[in-house]
């Protein structure tokens, strides 16, 4: 999976949570929060929907490394290649 | 994912079937639990429930649910309940309320969904307070009622603080007590922060069918994503193995085992399943004072053509507003008038007939102790008197006209509460003092609904998500 997969399986997942936010435009080195309406919730589901489809951990002291859509494609690529191998 | 395979274990129980024990139960089973949920009773909705009499279908705690913004947007809860459930945005076909009214001795406030209106209601009616208002208002605003950890402080205190006028503190906190508190004379500040968001700056809403609309989209929710039920399943003991619990024992001797239990059975409810006496000093000092009773008249035709032409009338008769357990069967001093008639419905809908509901603060004690002939006398007797002072706050209306076009009645009271929500003393609103943690003595136990202390139908649901989302699907794997 390649940085860009992984930004494609972030925003698909947001795109889940929360149906109503347009994401035709995210800005991938801007912090998720200050472009698009998500709190601390919505990024416990996206967690959650990692482990669900992916069998992704990431650890509560770790979920700030899902700022942006960039810092998320640094963070979980190592992992998707992990899970997969 | 964590407990073992078999038709008798789960990853999660829940206790309880109401707006929390759903909502836990959605996002639980989201994520893959093997989760049941067990309600004592044969309906679903718990507090806010709905029955059949004589051919009509009547709503059960449910006035209005608070909390509502239009659209369901950023920050408010509303919104994130929605999103939390992963519910279409019209799930609950909210329909905003047409105006309500704080009714005091010779002061009226008017309220509505638009924070604006109660501005200038204050404003003209206590003129020399306004700055004193516009400040508590901004200390709300700032406040984060939802810090789980937060210690408890009195709301009286920090009204009094802002606010000079006994009589206006009163009149904010007469709907926000109503509509909530658990405890006498105070609340907690996280509380009346809560309230004051969900009923002043948000607001009054209901779906033309009632509650029931609510919890049929939490149970096909539930159900589309393989979550178990069981009705008219009481649990007899929650079983313990040390400091932690295996499962639960039912009122049928059947056992369930769990890696979680979160019960919306209330705080003392659960402390008493899992071992301890109701005599029990701690289980007595945390048995809820306040409950409550209600008159349902079934009128034909529409109320406001009798003059009853708002949506939520809070009313208090005396000097002071007095929030406290009953002396007599009913407190007529102060209550809630709430015409369901009156909220704007889609597409000019309205509902078949007229319904009016008074509430008022009620003596669990006293209509427990009944024998059942005086029971219903004593029903009989109170209904034409409760209409009749509630109606003192609303001139245009006649009790005598009211009276004669009520086609139907009925009539709850503690004693009907404590067998449909099963919190001792009949306290709709649960404990006086909340565990906001959610936390209990026992490690895999967990608390969520009223005695979590998130307030209202979307406060309740609230409590569900958050407890589901902080004990069970947060914790390590």
């Amino acid at each position: 999976m390649t940085k860009e997969d992984c930004k494609k399986v972030v925003l698909d997942i947001i795109s889940e949570i929360a149906p109503d936010e347009d994401l035709s435009d995210v800005q991938p080195d801007v912090r998720l929060r200050d472009q698009l309406d998500l709190d601390s919730m919505d990024f416990l589901d996206i967690v959650m929907e990692l482990r669900k489809q992916f069998g992704i951990e990431v650890p509560e002291e770790e979920y700030q490394q899902l700022a942006s859509l960039d810092s998320c494609a640094d963070y979980l690529t190592p992992k998707f290649k992990e899970v997969r191998a | 994912m964590e407990a073992s395979q078999g038709g008798d274990s789960f990853d999660s129980i829940i206790i309880g079937c109401g707006m929390a024990g759903l909502a836990a139960g959605i996002r639980l089973a989201m994520y893959g639990q093997r989760v049941v949920i067990l309600e004592k009773h044969n309906a679903p909705g718990g507090l806010n429930s709905f029955y059949f009499l004589g051919g009509r279908k009547f709503d059960v705690g449910l006035h209005a649910v608070t909390n509502f913004v239009e659209p369901q947007g950023r920050g408010t809860p509303l919104g994130t309940l929605i999103r939390q459930l992963r519910l279409p945005r019209d799930a609950f076909q909210l329909c905003p309320q047409a105006g309500s009214r704080i009714a005091f001795p010779g002061v009226d406030l008017r309220f509505n969904n638009d924070f604006s209106l109660l501005e200038s209601e204050v404003a003209r009616a206590f003129p020399e307070d306004i700055d004193a208002f516009r400040k508590l208002r901004q200390v709300v605003l700032e406040h984060d009622a939802l810090n789980l950890e937060a210690k408890p402080l009195s709301a009286r205190e920090v009204v009094s603080s802002h606010l000079g006028n006994p009589v206006l503190a009163d009149m904010l906190f007469c709907p926000l007590m109503y509509y909530g508190s658990a405890r006498e004379h105070d609340m907690d500040f996280d509380q009346f922060v809560t309230l004051w968001k969900a009923i002043f700056e948000e607001g009054f809403a209901r779906p033309l069918e009632g509650v029931r609309v609510v919890i049929r989209a939490l149970l096909d929710k539930y159900r589309s994503l393989g979550g178990v039920r069981r009705m008219k399943c009481g649990v007899r003991r929650i079983l313990l193995e040390g400091d932690k619990a295996t499962g639960v024992e039912l009122e049928n001797g059947e056992v369930l085992q769990a890696s979680h239990i979160l019960s919306t059975a209330g705080w003392a409810e659960t402390k008493v399943l899992c071992g301890s006496e109701r005599s029990d000093p701690q289980v007595r000092a945390n048995i809820g004072r306040l409950s409550f009773a209600e008159t349902i008249s079934v009128l034909d035709g529409e109320p406001r053509q009798l003059g009853l032409d708002e949506t939520i009338v809070f009313f208090n008769d005396s000097e002071r507003f007095h929030y406290e357990q009953a002396a007599e069967p009913f407190d007529l001093h102060s209550g809630v008038i709430c015409v369901p008639n009156n909220y704007c419905y889609a597409d000019g809908e309205s509902l078949p007939e007229g319904i009016l509901r008074i509430t008022g603060i009620a003596s669990h004690a006293l209509w427990t102790g009944f024998d059942e002939a005086t029971y219903q006398a004593e029903k009989a007797a109170w209904f034409p008197r409760i209409v009749e002072s509630a109606l003192r706050f609303v001139p245009e209306a006649s009790p005598d006209a009211v009276q004669e076009r009520t086609v139907f009645q009925d009539m709850f009271t503690p004693r009907t509460v404590e067998k449909f929500t099963s919190h001792f003393g009949g306290a709709v609103y649960g404990a006086p003092n909340k565990s906001k943690s959610g936390r209990t003595e026992v490690e895999n136990v967990y608390l969520a609904g009223t005695d979590q202390g998130f307030l209202g139908i979307v406060g309740a649901m609230l409590s569900g998500i958050s407890m589901a989302n902080k004990h069970i699907l947060m914790a390590k794997q």
